[in-house]
C-alpha cells in the first residue's frame, strides 16, 4: 500500500452502493470485498454480474441491494456483457447519445466458478480484446452457491462436497488455478490480488483498476464461512492469516512489473490458517508438511517476479 | 430513388444492417453467416457506419456481447447459424426476458452430427420455444426488407423482443441476385436512425436486469413474455403495412400463391416457396387445383392468417426441413396440424421431410407430396411422415 498514511476508516465514503438487506450468510468475505470495492469506485458504474452468490442474494425480484445500473444474463458470460456495455457507451458517446460528461467505469463480477471454470473463455476474450473495464473475481474457492462443489480454484486438500474426504481420499488432489497469472499472460495494464481483510490494500486497488486504460483484472480472496466450514466472526482473521502465511500473497501487477503491496515479516506456517476450517480438519501432518511446502514455494517464486 | 443491384444475398443483409444505422455487432464467423459479417466488418472498418464491431472468441459471447450493448442502449445485430446457434443457445432464451431488442440472422443449417454444412431448418427448429419473433424469408429481396422491418418491430415500445431473421444458408445467403436497394434518407425516414431504448444500463437512473425470478413470480414473467409475443403481430403487420407504403413491397404473415380456388396446398417456409411456385404451375398447367401457402411469420404463429388461407382446402401437403425425431411429423407439421385441429370440415395433413442437409429438393419431388397428399384427401387417410428422396 503506498498512501497507507492517508487512510482512516473515518475518511471512507459512508454511502453504500451495496445497500444492506441483501440475503447473504453471516461473515460472507464475498459482499464484503463488493462492499469495498463498490466504495472505492463510487456511483458512476455499471455491473455485469455472473449468476452466482452475488447475484442470487442481491436480486431476488422485487427486492434489489444495487443502487447503481446492473445486470445478470447467465454464468459464465459476465465479461463479455461487460465487453458489450464497454462497446456500447464507446460509440453512443461519439454518436452524442450517452451522456458523456461522467466517467462511468464498467465492472464485471464473477465468482472462481464463473472465472476459473466455466467463463475462462469469455474472461480471455474479453482481455484479449482489450476493452476499457475491470473484472473482479471474488474467490471462495468452491461453487458456494450450488452447495460447496470443487472447482479448479479450490485448493490442495481442501474437502468439497465434489472432492470429498474420504478413505481412500484426501479431498482435492490438484492445485489451485492460478488465475491472477493467467491474467498477467495477456499482456494486460493491470492485475492485483486482494483480501476483505485488507480493506485499503483492496480499494486502492479497486481504483487503480478502474482508473487504467484497458482490462484490470481484480482476484480477491474471500472467505466463505458457509463453505469452508468455519465460523462467521473467524472471516477477517482467516483472510489475514491467509496472507500471513503465504497462501494468498497480495501483490499487483502494472505492466507487467511485478510488486509485493504487503510482504509479511515472517511468513507463518500454513498450520495456523488451516486449523480455523472445516475443510481441511481431515488432514493429517505430512499433508499439512506437504501444502505448506508448496504454499512457501510458490510464494518464493512470486517474491523472485517482484525483485525483477 | 432505390437502385437495382446485382449483389450476393449476405452482403445485401450486411447493407441493409448499414442502413439501419447499427451501433454494435458482435459476431463469430461460422458457414455460411461469414459473408454477413465480413462485409459488416469491412463497412465498419471503411467507416461507412459509425459502429462497434465486436469481434468475440465464440457465439456464446457473441450473443451475452449483444445483451451488453443493447442493454447500454445500443442497436444491435449480430448472425449465426447451425452450431452457431446451439452454443449460444443458453443466452438466445435469455434474451427476450431482458426485453433486448436485437436482431439476429440466421444462416440456417442442419445441425451435427453427422456434421454438414449445408441447409435445413433444424438450427431453427431448435430455438423454437426461445420467445424470439422469427420470420422466414425467400429471396434475396426480402432478406434486404425484412432486416430493416427487423429493426423496426423489435424497438417497437409495444414489442420490445428481440427478432429473428431466418434466411436458407448458401441457398440464399450464397446467391447472387438482383436486389432493390434503398437510400439512406428514405430507410431514415422509416427506421429513425437516433433509437432511444426504453431501458438502459445508465448511473443517471439505475436499473436492475436479470434479477432472480422467484417461483411467486416466475411463472408470471412468462405469461407476461408469452402475451407480448402474441401482441407483437399486431405491430409486425403495422410494420410491414408502413414499409409496402413506403416502399411498395408487402410482407404477409402468410403468403399464398394460386390458393384462390386450391383444393389442395403445399405449405413450405423458406427459399423452397420459390421451387414449390413452379412445382404448382406445372400442377395447374396439368389441371389440378393447387395451391402454395408460404408461413412468413413463425413466431408468433399468424393461426387467424393461416386459418384463412386453408378455409377451402381439403389437405395440405407440409415440407418440413428439419426432424423431430421419434414422433408424430416434422416440427411444422406438427404446428400445422395443431392449428388445424378444431376446422371443420377437417383438413388432411400430410407430412414430408425434405432437403435436409442440402440434398436437393426438385420440382418433381414437389409434385410427388402433391401426388401423395391428393391420394391421402382421397382416402381421408392422413400418412404417416416421410422422407422425400431418401434411400434404405
Amino acid at each position: 500500500m503506498e498512501k497507507y498514511n492517508i487512510y482512516a476508516a473515518k475518511l471512507l465514503p459512508k454511502r453504500e452502493i451495496l445497500s444492506p438487506g441483501h440475503r447473504a450468510c453471516q461473515g460472507c468475505g464475498e459482499l464484503l470485498a463488493v462492499r469495498q470495492v463498490l466504495k472505492a469506485i463510487g456511483p458512476d458504474v455499471i455491473i455485469a454480474n455472473a449468476t452466482g452468490c452475488l447475484e442470487i442474494v442481491t436480486s431476488s425480484f422485487p427486492d434489489t441491494a444495487w443502487t447503481v445500473p446492473w445486470i445478470h444474463v447467465a454464468f459464465e458470460n459476465a465479461a463479455a456483457v461487460a465487453s458489450g456495455i464497454e462497446s456500447a457507451l464507446k460509440v453512443l458517446k461519439r454518436k452524442g447519445r450517452y451522456p458523456s460528461d461522467r466517467d462511468i467505469k464498467i465492472v464485471a463480477f464473477a465468482g472462481d466458478g464463473g472465472t476459473a471454470d466455466i467463463g475462462m473463455q469469455a474472461l480471455s476474450g474479453a482481455l484479449e480484446r482489450f476493452h476499457n473495464f475491470m473484472y473482479v473475481c471474488y474467490d471462495n474457492e468452491a461453487y458456494m452457491n450450488t452447495g460447496i462443489q470443487r472447482s479448479s480454484s479450490t485448493p490442495f486438500c481442501a474437502t468439497t462436497t465434489t472432492s470429498p474426504a474420504g478413505k481412500k481420499s484426501f479431498g482435492q488432489k490438484t492445485n489451485k488455478k492460478n488465475l491472477p497469472e493467467i491474467a498477467v499472460a495477456h499482456g494486460i495494464p493491470y492485475v492485483a490480488t486482494a483480501c476483505p481483510s485488507y480493506p485499503f490494500d483492496l480499494m486502492e486497488k479497486a481504483t487503480k483498476g478502474v482508473n487504467t486504460e484497458g482490462p484490470a483484472y481484480l482476484h480477491i480472496f474471500s472467505p466463505c464461512p458457509t463453505g469452508w466450514r468455519s465460523l462467521p466472526d473467524d472471516s477477517i482473521e482467516i483472510g489475514r492469516l491467509a496472507i500471513e502465511t503465504g497462501v494468498f500473497p497480495l501483490y499487483e501487477v502494472v505492466n507487467g512489473k511485478y510488486k509485493m503491496t504487503y510482504k509479511p515479516l515472517k511468513l507463518k506456517h500454513v498450520s495456523e490458517y488451516l486449523k480455523k476450517q472445516g475443510r481441511f480438519k481431515h488432514l493429517t501432518g505430512e499433508l499439512i508438511e506437504e501444502i505448506e511446502k508448496r504454499v512457501k514455494e510458490n510464494y518464493n517464486k512470486l517474491v523472485k517476479k517482484c525483485e525483477i | 430513388m432505390s437502385k437495382r443491384v446485382g449483389i450476393e444475398v449476405s452482403l445485401s443483409v450486411s447493407e441493409a444492417v448499414k442502413l439501419a444505422n447499427v451501433d454494435c455487432i458482435a459476431a463469430y464467423p461460422i458457414t455460411p453467416q461469414t459473408h454477413i459479417v465480413e462485409h459488416l466488418s469491412e463497412i465498419v472498418a471503411n467507416g461507412e457506419v459509425d459502429a462497434e464491431f465486436i469481434p468475440v472468441e465464440s457465439e456464446h459471447s457473441a450473443m451475452s456481447v449483444c445483451c451488453g450493448c443493447s442493454a447500454a442502449g445500443a442497436r444491435t445485430y449480430t448472425a449465426t447459424s447451425s452450431q452457431g446457434l446451439a452454443l449460444m443457445n443458453e443466452i438466445v432464451f435469455i434474451v427476450p426476458s431482458l426485453r433486448l431488442p436485437i436482431v439476429m440472422t440466421v444462416a440456417d443449417r442442419s445441425l451435427s452430427g453427422p456434421i454438414s454444412i449445408w441447409n435445413d431448418h433444424t438450427d431453427a427448429m431448435s430455438v423454437r420455444d426461445c420467445g424470439w419473433i422469427q420470420f422466414f424469408v425467400e429471396n434475396g429481396q426480402e432478406a434486404f426488407d425484412a432486416h430493416l422491418t427487423a429493426f423496426k418491430i423489435a424497438e417497437d415500445k409495444r414489442v420490445l423482443l428481440p427478432v429473428m431473421v431466418h434466411m436458407d444458408g448458401f441457398i440464399l445467403t450464397h446467391m447472387i441476385e438482383p436486389i432493390e436497394f434503398l437510400e439512406q434518407d428514405e430507410v431514415d425516414k422509416f427506421l429513425s436512425k437516433n433509437y432511444t431504448p426504453a431501458i438502459q444500463l445508465n448511473p443517471e437512473k439505475p436499473v436492475t436486469m436479470g434479477a432472480v425470478g422467484i417461483p411467486e413470480i416466475y411463472t408470471e414473467a412468462k405469461k407476461a413474455h408469452d402475451v407480448v409475443l402474441h401482441e407483437s403481430k399486431k405491430v409486425i403487420i403495422e410494420v410491414w403495412n408502413e414499409f409496402a407504403e413506403l416502399f411498395g413491397r408487402r410482407f404477409k404473415p402468410v403468403e399464398t400463391y394460386k390458393m384462390e380456388d386450391a383444393e389442395i396446398a403445399l405449405l413450405t417456409m423458406g427459399s423452397y416457396g420459390e421451387t414449390a411456385q413452379i412445382a404448382i404451375d406445372e400442377l395447374r398447367k396439368e389441371g389440378e387445383k393447387a395451391g402454395l401457402i408460404k408461413l412468413r411469420l413463425w413466431r408468433p404463429f399468424p393461426l387467424e392468417e393461416f386459418l384463412d388461407t386453408v378455409s377451402n382446402v381439403k389437405g395440405v401437403g407440409v415440407v418440413d426441413r428439419a426432424i423431430t425425431y421419434g414422433t408424430t411429423g416434422g416440427p411444422l407439421a406438427i404446428e400445422i396440424r395443431n392449428a388445424l385441429y378444431d376446422v371443420e370440415p377437417r383438413k388432411v395433413v400430410t407430412d414430408f421431410i425434405a432437403g435436409l442437409a442440402g440434398r436437393d429438393v426438385t420440382i418433381n419431388d414437389f409434385k410427388y407430396m402433391y401426388q401423395k397428399t391428393k391420394e391421402a384427401v382421397k382416402s381421408g387417410k392422413a400418412l404417416p411422415y416421410q422422407f422425400i428422396g431418401v434411400r434404405g
